[in-house]
């Protein structure tokens, strides 16, 4: 009988924390970039480019991101955690345009009217007048998304990533007594809160230094 | 991905898509229905005046809602029979599902209550009502308006994350398209039929969510 934690498992779950890192960064940071283009082409409503993203937005919203993770994983030749960040983007941006989009239309008309007399073009008001505030409107819902995308790398298991879900997984299979592998949950599902946690309290001190 | 004779033998197969479809469907159904009764008994007890339910419904809030569902349905899943509570994987979903969703649910209501105005309750309790009928008769009538969109949003969410129960065998939608995938090989074919099917259930729903949602703004 092995003692509970023991620094080689630490290090394991630590390898599987870094890719589950890795992962949800990178679906956070793409995923914020192409929903922002998908959310604002969705907000013009006129012309192709609108079409295509709500025609986008609404068929990857309403779709499982499990689905998109094992349907890459098994027909894209892409290696395993490559495949999880695409899928993971590609479901992640759809939900991320749809509360840019929300934020653009929460932005009264008279700030784009007030802002074209003043002879801002489109792009310029959208980047120095309606995106300012959207960004602070929409940042409980972005967050929150954000948060779930951490919580989403967890499906990733399901291809055999070896984040962090996935090596408690593995790791569990050592233990033989009920204790630790209720212990061994707690530390798993610890971690998760602790990281989003974390994130929430960051967004939170970053809106207070802002006003 | 477009080989016809691929397609044709999904067709045939109908009823594997048709047994799973079943019971995502009511796994979806039941666990809307006890995440809706969690929720309005969460949100009701976050505004009441009871300091330590009201700390306790925090706790369950902050954890489910930053937890992995994943984890969740697994942790009943493997480690409750260690302790002699053997679920079914249905029943795991079921408890999985609600828990998670009622947090968001729990929020929601919470937030939709506050967003009536106070007079509204002080006026109810100058008739003399206690906090149940209050709530129930004056107050929450009034919170439906406002939680009725996310709600819906949150219906989808649930549809969608019920792909889950594929982590512990549970036999929906999710699970049997994989598992005729790796049996046929036919991976394209039957994962964008399942998405289909998905959508057939998801798209009328946050179109509703979306509808409801412009009508509040506009109200």
């Amino acid at each position: 009988m092995n003692s509970f934690l023991t620094g080689d498992t630490i290090v394991f779950l630590l390898r599987g924390l870094g890719i589950t890192l890795v992962i949800a960064l990178s679906t956070i940071v793409l995923s914020f970039i192409f929903g922002s283009v998908l959310g604002i082409a969705r907000y013009t409503e006129r012309g192709i480019a609108a079409k295509l993203a709500a025609l986008y937005i609404d068929t990857v919203r309403n779709i499982p991101l499990l689905l998109f993770i094992i349907g890459f994983r098994f027909t894209l030749p892409l290696p395993p955690v490559i495949s999880a960040i695409t899928a993971m983007t590609v479901f992640t941006s759809a939900m991320v345009a749809e509360i840019i989009r929300g934020g653009l239309n929460s932005i009264p008309q008279g700030q784009w009217e007030a802002a074209y007399s003043q002879g801002f073009s489109f792009a310029g008001t959208l980047m120095h007048v309606v995106l300012p505030q959207t960004v602070r409107r929409i940042r409980k819902p972005l967050m929150g998304q954000f948060v779930t995308a951490i919580k989403d790398t967890s499906f990733c298991s399901i291809i055999a990533v070896k984040e962090l879900m996935y090596s408690g997984t593995i790791i569990m299979g050592k233990y033989v007594k009920s204790i630790q592998v209720i212990a061994l949950y707690a530390v798993i599902a610890l971690v998760y809160f602790s990281v989003n946690m974390l994130l929430l309290g960051i967004s939170k001190k970053m809106v207070k230094e802002q006003s | 991905m477009f080989e016809l004779y691929r397609w044709k033998e999904l067709f045939q197969n109908w009823f594997v898509f048709a047994e799973g479809f079943g019971i995502t469907v009511a796994l979806s159904a039941v666990s809307l229905a006890a995440m809706l009764i969690l929720s309005i008994v969460v949100g009701l007890v976050r505004c009441s005046g009871n300091r330590v339910l009201k700390g306790i419904m925090l706790a369950y809030i902050n954890f489910f809602q930053n937890t992995p569902l994943v984890i969740q349905i697994l942790f009943m899943y493997n480690v409750l029979p260690r302790a002699g509570i053997v679920l079914s994987p249905f029943a795991c979903g079921v408890f999985g599902l609600s828990l998670y969703t009622g947090a968001f649910g729990a929020s929601i209501i919470e937030a939709a209550i506050n967003a009536v105005p106070k007079g509204q309750k002080e006026a109810a309790y100058s008739q003399g009502m206690d906090y149940i009928q209050t709530m129930f008769i004056i107050v929450l009538p009034q919170a439906v308006r406002t939680a009725l969109p996310p709600l819906a949003n949150q219906c989808v969410n649930m549809i969608k994350n019920s792909s889950a129960l594929a982590f512990v065998a549970g036999g929906d939608l999710m699970y049997r398209a994989d598992s005729w995938a790796s049996d046929t090989l036919y991976y394209p074919q039957s994962f964008i039929f399942t998405g289909l099917l998905y959508l057939s259930l998801c798209l009328p729903l946050s179109k509703w969510a979306e509808r409801l949602e412009k009508k509040a703004v506009r109200v």
